[in-house]
């Protein structure tokens, strides 16, 4: 599909349509972004065959609908990225995904869902649009950048960034070399997490891991064994076995 | 261990011989070499062997906690050097990290040595890079480069130098490889300050200059260091500049505030992440062939084994075990007291003395301040020789042996769950688990707690329910032969120990602690260590708890003669009564005001004819004196680390809580009838 180089303000009218669609379905009120669509920016999309105007109602031809998936898509995997990643609130991402959404150019958004796992739904519970990624990465379950926390001992992978937003947590961080950049591997979760940087192995808790997100080596989704396999199983391990994350 | 005196023996050394006030040496040249670098990279082990000074080394980051001092004279030069406490970075977390900023930045050295574990170069050059912004002389240390060879790795410590533009050498103190070089290194020239940079982004790199151009004063370390404390927001820097540059405060203020805007991170990670990659950058130029996961050998796998969840109790319950309940219970308390107790004292030491004595003194008011019921050889240095120091002196051996195995790290990610319920990280481990030691030294070693509000608790646990040495020998000794008894009591304190600070954790506003650690390799204790740290640590406990037991003799029989020892005493014993306790334990009570120590000797020598005490009364004594005050070593502490108000508060709480706790389980036990 070409890139259709459509300005912000035509995006914004698309992705709107799409909202009021699918609120639609849920409450009959809309909740209409595209209200005041200038004229402008609906005659190029009139003109770029996305969208048409039936008794006043504008709404999507097919090559619109699948323009306006795309952007709704990159809005919340902006969005996802936002609050997941870089720890920003809720309220904010909203405001700046709409911003970001514009600048993700096809194929980063692949790069982006990909990274977080292909997600289904947006911070707010709206389901984001699968793309062409999510069907070939149906079988492919791990992500490509995680939280240490959520990793199997024995992964590895560099050090992707750091989350966090007080001046200790970062601090902290850069004392013990866990830099971006860095390679990094955990070698056990339970009771504390421990991972290995250079040759120093060191001991955190798990919202410090949770605040460490890794890049992993490859897109391997099978983990090797754990190293002390042989031993009994922690009676309090279960609550930190994968899956138990956000998902 | 023998905390204060320890430290200040250390400090008293340094002072005497410092170069100002000695009058014999004319050296021709001195200068003072401060030893720098991140926890646990062997800067203790260069101290004393440059000094030959003995600074107490251990496997665990967080061992000194205070600067120490000593000398060296290594050709015609008198170097006076100074041992940091162990610092990630220049922006200290802790106070133990803050006290060894300061030693920079409020008396510039006249040179720098930045000691590195070799195996992490990465990890370390970013100090080494905030060493040389301070504009100080800095050379690098290598240190144990035989476990960086053993994993794989070569490091060109010439091009390393001359990357760096500092003198680099390469040792392995504990076996004393390089150590010539490095001798040579620290009495030769003094290095020409480096011209290396770190660039960091543009807009850094200009907040910097404008920062630099706005400071006025002198800060000990150099305009472009500050600059960059100031960006990074570290509180300590910032209070400087506002007391000496109140009126650019605000100017440098809205230049840092327009550089944070610029980035959606503290500035810490954007000057971290430059420096990091200058490390690599020197890093990739020196450093040969790639580290190589080595095989573990056997201390790794123990190491593995203490780590896990299950295993590591099991692990942990047998160290308790053998380490305290073999060998201080029955070889230390058993064996070895006994030994001195009736052999050496009960059958030479008092009836001689007590002959002479009363030979020469022929009067009973005289003769009584020696070989009385309280006297200084009868009662002060029996107590000293025979039981106090055998019990310690077990214990110190067990305790050299798991510090320099590494196992103490190990230990707190274990338990890290479970401190987090009373509020402290598992890093509260290594204080906690020291102050089984001597609970002064440890109120110390909570400088390596990162905030107050943990600093406050550990400080009041270790008041409140952690038994020293001597008591905690005391206790096994009497209670090693009555399994139940021994078992009630480590119940009630472990009890106590998690209630009280639960309850403090919940009292005490702020949030839970952050808990991260790194875990040194496991390491075969090296025998010559434990010895000398031991014998180190018993003398020093010795110069201590000898003069100080027999000080307490002479106040007693001053006591005894004005008859306030007796009125006090009156006193005590309704209080003593109440918890189920004979009149006789009285003076065992007024004993531990003075020291944990002196008290616990009491009981022991009270509970030996078990027809004085046994049964529920030694267990509740038992109880109520671990509980019991702070002693006066641990009390002056508490103030120069917390301050007035806390340590009262603190010693106020305890008396009459272990009262309390001592009367309920005399009356519970009692109710229930347990036959002990």
């Amino acid at each position: 599909m070409p890139d259709r180089n459509l300005s912000e303000r035509a995006e914004e009218i698309l992705a709107g349509i799409w909202q009021r669609r699918e609120s639609e379905e849920e409450h009959p009120a809309p909740a209409d972004r595209a209200g005041e669509a200038p004229e402008e920016a609906v005659g190029e999309l009139e003109e770029k065959g996305l969208v048409r105007e039936t008794s006043g109602q504008l709404s999507l031809t097919d090559e619109g609908e699948k323009e306006a998936a795309a952007i709704v898509r990159r809005e919340r995997l902006a969005e996802r990225l936002l609050v997941d990643v870089l720890n920003v609130g809720k309220g904010v991402a909203t405001e700046t995904a709409c911003k970001f959404e514009h600048l993700l150019r096809r194929g980063i958004d692949d790069e982006i869902c990909t990274l977080l796992g292909h997600p289904k739904v947006c911070p707010h519970g709206s389901p984001i649009p699968p793309g062409e990624c999510c069907r070939a990465g149906a079988q492919e379950a791990s992500r490509v950048v995680s939280a240490l926390a959520d990793l199997l001992p024995g992964q590895e992978g560099v050090i992707a960034y750091i989350r966090g937003r007080r001046r200790e947590t970062v601090q902290r961080m850069m004392a013990l070399g866990a830099v971006p950049g860095t390679p990094i591997r955990l070698l056990q979760k339970s009771p504390s997490y421990v991972f290995q940087i250079e040759q120093s192995h060191v001991a955190v808790d798990r919202e410090i891991a949770r605040d460490i997100y890794v890049r992993l080596r490859g897109r391997s989704t099978v983990a090797p064994p754990p190293p002390t396999s042989w031993l009994p199983r922690p009676f309090w391990g279960k609550r930190h076995r994968r899956g138990r994350g956000r998902r | 261990m023998g905390a204060l005196d320890f430290a200040r023996g250390l400090l008293a050394r340094a002072r005497g011989c410092h170069c100002d006030t000695c009058p014999l040496a004319a050296p021709s040249k001195s200068r003072r070499l401060v030893l720098f670098g991140s926890p646990n990279v062997g800067k203790s082990v260069i101290f004393n062997q440059l000094t030959g000074v003995y600074a107490v080394v251990s496997n665990y980051p967080g061992t000194t906690v205070e600067v120490a001092r000593g000398e060296a004279r290594i050709g015609d030069v008198l170097l006076e050097i100074v041992d940091s406490p162990g610092a990630y970075s220049l922006a200290p977390l802790s106070e133990d990290e803050r006290v060894a900023r300061d030693l920079l930045a409020d008396d510039p050295p006249d040179m720098v040595l930045h000691v590195i574990d070799a195996k992490n170069l990465r990890r370390a050059l970013p100090l080494t890079f905030q060493l040389l912004e301070a504009g100080i002389p800095v050379a690098v240390n290598l240190n144990v480069i035989d476990e960086a060879e053993r994993a794989g790795l070569s490091v060109d410590t010439d091009r390393l130098s001359a990357d760096l533009g500092v003198p680099v050498v390469a040792t392995a103190a504990v076996s004393g490889v390089g150590m010539d070089g490095l001798r040579a290194l620290v009495a030769g020239e003094i290095p020409v300050p480096s011209d290396y940079r770190v660039d960091y982004p543009e807009w850094i790199e200009s907040a910097i200059a404008e920062i630099a151009e706005l400071l006025r004063g002198d800060y000990g370390l150099a305009p472009r260091a500050v600059a960059l404390l100031l960006l990074q927001r570290d509180p300590g820097t910032w209070e400087r500049v506002r007391r000496a540059n109140a009126e650019a405060a605000s100017d440098i203020e809205r230049v840092v505030s327009d550089a944070e805007a610029q980035y959606s991170h503290p500035l810490a990670y954007p000057i971290a992440l430059a420096r990091r990659q200058a490390a690599e950058g020197a890093a990739n130029g020196a450093v040969r062939g790639s580290s190589r996961a080595v095989k573990p050998g056997f201390g790794e796998s123990v190491g593995r084994l203490a780590m896990h969840p299950v295993a590591g109790m099991l692990m942990l319950a047998a160290v308790l075990y053998v380490g305290l309940y073999l060998f201080v219970g029955k070889l230390g308390a058993g064996v070895m007291v006994d030994f001195l107790e009736h052999q050496v004292f009960a059958r030479y030491v008092t009836p001689a003395s007590t002959h002479i004595v009363e030979r020469l003194l022929p009067w009973p008011t005289w003769s009584k301040l020696f070989v009385g019921e309280y006297g200084l050889i009868t009662l002060g240095l029996r107590y000293a020789i025979a039981i106090v120091l055998p019990l310690v002196g077990a214990f110190f051996l067990t305790f050299a042996v798991l510090e320099d195995s590494g196992y103490l790290p190990r230990l707190a990610l274990l338990v890290d769950r479970f401190f987090k319920r009373i509020g402290l990280s598992g890093r509260a481990v290594i204080p906690i688990v020291l102050g089984l030691g001597c609970d002064t030294m440890a109120t110390l070693v909570t400088r390596v707690l990162e905030t107050r509000r943990e600093r406050v608790i550990a400080t009041l646990l270790l008041a409140l329910a952690i038994p020293c040495s001597a008591q905690l020998g005391v206790i096994l000794g009497l209670l090693s032969r009555h399994p139940l008894g021994l078992a009630i009591w480590g119940v009630v304190i472990l009890g106590v120990f998690f209630l009280s600070g639960a309850l403090a954790a919940r009292l005490l506003p702020g949030e839970t602690p952050r808990f991260y650690l790194e875990i040194p390799p496991m390491r075969w204790p090296s025998l010559r260590n434990v010895a000398t740290k031991t014998f180190a640590r018993l003398r020093w406990y010795a110069a201590e708890v000898i003069p100080l037991f027999l000080v307490a003799s002479i106040v007693i029989w001053i006591g005894e003669l004005t008859r306030l020892f007796q009125l006090a005493l009156t006193v005590l014993r309704p209080a003593v009564n109440a918890l189920g306790l004979p009149d006789a334990a009285a003076d065992a009570f007024l004993f531990g005001f003075f020291r944990r120590d002196y008290g616990a000797a009491r009981i022991f020598d009270l509970a030996r004819p078990s027809e004085v005490m046994s049964g529920v009364p030694l267990v509740v004594a038992m109880v109520t004196i671990t509980l019991f005050v702070p002693c006066i070593a641990q009390f002056l502490v508490m103030i120069r680390e917390r301050g007035w108000r806390t340590a009262l508060a603190v010693a106020g709480l305890i008396l009459p809580f272990a009262f309390g706790v001592g009367f309920l389980l005399n009356v519970i036990l009692l109710s229930i009838g347990v036959q002990i």
